[in-house]
């Protein structure tokens, strides 16, 4: 029997589009390192696998004021808060289309270093022109591309972790060697859309490798992820729909040469709880007067008890349909402490949910073995 | 009249991936655990520092074709570190060396207004340029930028940052030959308008740049005249790029080794700079210059008889010396005039501390250097990590605070406030911008 997994997605005022307006939300606090402290650490309270910490490159929705759009870039913000927690899992965002590789590594390295093993990557693509006209470098590019070059970048970003060995560091006084550099691997990557030589500069981070995360709505993701994600996020509107894709997604894992056991699939959900459902429902109709239209999100949405959300994780679960979820809270940090105070109790007390976290490392609360590096003799 | 006693600026380096760290010695702690920097930033909050610099090298250092061993190799991502760093300390300021060249303006100005946010105001990016195709080879661009083009394009990405950071809602269009760049940028004005922005470079172009730009210069002077001769010729710089004199801190780096007493303090430096150059070390410095083998000479023995082969680059990733037949003659001349080995001349050639003697030596030393327009301050990096601050903190800032140069509260909460600099005019920026 596998193990619930859940994760909290803590980006903007909140998921719902309308949140910013609301009076429970603080969207001039989003630039505040307290703000994104707090919001860890009810996540940690509540034993949550990770933070998820989303960003992007594209500009803000038009819709809103300077003054509500406080985006951060994620791997500061999770290195931000690392220091200040201790069991919670840290997982930014960070795209592969615009950026370099051998920087994204060492930064994931480093927060993983500085959160003692608990660092994460959720590696994702920038597909559109404007985000393109920030860097001035190349257009826009098909998915297809995308999705091959995000491979490369992950390929090079795992190989730089295990460029240096983990004892590699000697410190041996009698030969005045510092580093055994038989023991440091250039990694001398070529593809279609860079080189990189290497090795790191950042010795292995503690976890070994950490954790990869690879969202899977369109087509052409499902290359990397079957081949390198240790967290497969998707969107699903129903039961069904995320039971065929966990399926399928663990037959592309299994047929890629890997354990599918050792990958999970998390779904998103939208949810907004509430005394009754009544009550979580009203909020949910006020968020979307607030928002100037009735919003849907893609994968599927809750709103309702914190019992009604119980009973909808432990079927889907069950189900085979998902090994856990990613909440988005429609609204922060509300949404989030009513998943600590409502949710988690209930999946505690049906013996669903853990009380602590098991280990010290993402790699523990995922029972994941640390990985040798793939060049060690 | 006498004029008021300057104030002294000091920030605290982290042991870099150089022969000043001594690994080897039994109090040498981890160079990449977070709680070395931890300690080392504490310890400077404690001392009421103006800021915790980290510097930067995109690639292992090479030597005879492999990576070299023999000092303190790896480190971590800069900005991820002092992101880290701004949880566990309150005050000091956040100083990271970031390259020009293999990263784009609209994230390295995303970076750093981050940084500057989630530390409330303590952010400061030292720019360097380095452009060699060596560490181009980890990079997708490459090694692609020419040596001559590198302030170019240095000038072009700090000037795009500014108008990235003072965008009126964050709308901006560049054109300029390194980037051509328009749309929305999302990090609302941070509380320092813009981080600080420190040189590190030495050359007439890097002077210039710095006089240009930079909130601060990090700079390297052996000597109180050489000092002050780099102040003036700033000065006049600063003059030249209508800037007033008040608007620039020259803080050179500076190492220093204290004792109970000046003779004791002396005796330290001695040990410290046989744990620096080690005999190894001492060969391999020698074959940075004669481009050969030369681990079957005794480091204890007297300098090779061979001359240098002048077409050999067998050194990547640091700095090149110069002209080596005319270096190696004027090594030999010294190591026979001093009566000198190996080892001992590389002692000589490159382990001086800058500040050796007794707490009060130092602090009286530091004091005339700031008084007498050397420079404002300095960057103090300890041979040690992560304790090698210690006791620099706890002796000598005391008698500096005595003498009335050296703060003994922080007065301000942001990294301009300690080094007594102007938040950028966001006004000045919208209409540049507009
Ligand atoms: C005191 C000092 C410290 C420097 N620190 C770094 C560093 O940490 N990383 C780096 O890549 N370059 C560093 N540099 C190199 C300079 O930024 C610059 O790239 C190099 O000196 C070439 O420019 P120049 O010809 O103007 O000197 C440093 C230079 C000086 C003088």
């Amino acid at each position: 029997m596998s193990t619930l997994r859940l994760a909290v997605e803590i980006g903007g005022a909140g998921h719902h589009p309308g949140a910013w307006r609301h009076d429970d939300a603080h969207p001039g606090r989003l630039v505040d390192a307290g703000y994104h402290v707090e919001l860890a650490r009810t996540a940690e309270r509540a034993t949550l696998d990770f933070v998820a910490i989303p960003d992007t490159f594209a500009p803000p929705p038009a819709a809103l004021p300077p003054s509500a759009r406080g985006r951060l870039d994620a791997v500061a913000v999770a290195a931000r808060v690392a220091p200040v927690t201790s069991g919670i899992g840290l997982v930014p965002t960070a795209t592969t289309t615009h950026t370099e590789p051998f920087h994204l590594s060492k930064a994931i390295a480093t927060l993983d270093y500085v959160s003692h093993g608990r660092a994460g990557w959720e590696a994702d693509v920038s597909r559109t022109e404007a985000e393109a006209r920030h860097f001035g470098r190349k257009h826009a590019a098909p998915a297809e591309d995308l999705y091959a070059e995000a491979g490369d970048a992950i390929e090079v970003v795992t190989r730089l972790w295990d460029s240096w060995e983990d004892d590699a560091v000697i410190r041996d006084v009698a030969t005045g060697r510092y580093v055994d550099r038989d023991r440091l691997h250039p990694i001398d990557f070529t593809g279609a859309f860079f080189s990189v030589r290497g090795p790191s500069i950042t010795p292995r981070p503690p976890q070994g490798r950490p954790l990869v995360v690879v969202r899977v709505d369109d087509d052409p993701a499902w290359v990397p992820a079957a081949r390198y994600a240790d967290v497969v996020r998707t969107s699903a509107p129903d039961l069904e729909t995320a039971r065929s894709f966990r399926a399928r997604i663990r037959a592309a894992v299994e047929a890629a040469g890997r354990d599918p056991d050792a990958v999970a699939v998390l779904v998103d959900i939208a949810t907004q709880l509430g005394r009754s459902a009544d009550d979580a429902q009203r909020t949910w109709n006020e968020l979307d007067r607030l928002g100037g239209r009735p919003w849907r999100p893609e994968s599927s949405r809750f709103a309702g008890t914190p019992s009604g959300l119980a009973d909808l994780v432990e079927e889907w679960f069950h189900e085979g349909a998902a090994d856990g979820f990613v909440v988005r809270p429609a609204l922060l940090p509300a949404g989030l402490t009513a998943l600590a105070d409502g949710l988690v109790p209930v999946l505690r007390e049906r013996d669903l949910f853990r009380h602590a976290y098991p280990g010290r490392t993402l790699r523990d609360t995922f029972g994941l073995a640390r990985p040798a590096s793939r060049y060690a003799a | 009249m006498e004029r008021p006693l300057k104030q002294i600026h000091l920030a605290a380096h982290f042991p870099g991936v150089n022969n000043t760290t001594v690994w080897s010695d039994p109090a040498a702690g981890s160079q990449i655990e977070f709680d070395s920097f931890v300690h080392l930033a504490r310890t400077a909050e404690r001392g009421l520092f103006d800021f915790f610099f980290l510097a930067e090298g995109l690639r292992l250092r090479e030597h005879r074709g492999r990576i070299h061993d023999l000092d303190v190799v790896g480190r971590p991502d800069t900005l991820t570190v002092l992101n880290a760093l701004a949880a566990v300390t309150t005050h000091l300021g956040l100083a990271g060396t970031v390259n020009t060249t293999f990263n784009e303006p609209y994230e390295l100005a995303r970076q750093f207004a981050s940084l500057d946010h989630l530390s409330a105001g303590r952010a400061a990016w030292n720019m360097v340029t380095s452009s060699d195709a060596f560490t181009g080879e980890n990079f997708r661009r490459g090694g692609y930028l020419d040596h001559a083009d590198r302030y170019g394009r240095a000038a072009e990405t700090i000037a795009t940052a500014r108008e990235l950071w003072d965008a009126p809602n964050g709308r901006f269009t560049h054109h300029g030959p390194q980037f051509d760049i328009a749309g929305v940028f999302d990090v609302p004005r941070s509380p320092q308008g813009h981080p600080v922005l420190i040189q590190a470079g030495d050359s007439d172009a890097g002077r210039d740049f710095g006089a240009a730009h930079a909130d601060a210069i990090f700079t390297i002077h052996s000597t109180l005249e050489a000092g002050q001769a780099f102040h003036a010729d700033m000065r006049a710089r600063l003059l030249r790029h209508r800037r007033g004199a008040d608007e620039l801190r020259i803080l050179p780096g500076a190492t220093f080794v204290l004792g109970d007493t000046d003779a004791d303090a002396h005796e330290r430096a001695d040990v410290i700079r046989h744990q620096q150059v080690g005999p190894q070390t001492a060969i391999a410095f020698l074959e940075q210059i004669w481009g050969r083998d030369l681990s079957a000479h005794d480091p204890d023995g007297p300098l090779p008889d061979v001359d240098p082969d002048p077409d050999a680059v067998i050194t990547r990733g640091r700095v090149r010396h110069g002209d080596p037949a005319a270096v190696a003659k004027l090594w030999r001349e010294t190591a026979e005039a001093k009566k000198l080995s190996i080892r001992e001349l590389v002692i000589e050639l490159t382990g001086r501390q800058s500040f050796v003697g007794s707490p009060a030596t130092v602090a009286a030393q530091i004091d005339e250097y700031v008084q007498s327009d050397a420079c404002d301050g300095f960057i103090l990096v300890p041979h040690l990590t992560p304790a090698g601050l210690d006791e620099f903190v706890d002796t000598v800032v005391p008698l500096l605070q005595e003498r009335g140069s050296f703060r003994t509260s922080y007065t301000g909460t942001t990294l301009r406030d300690h080094l007594g600099l102007r938040r950028p005019d966001h006004a000045a920026g919208r209409a540049a911008a507009s």
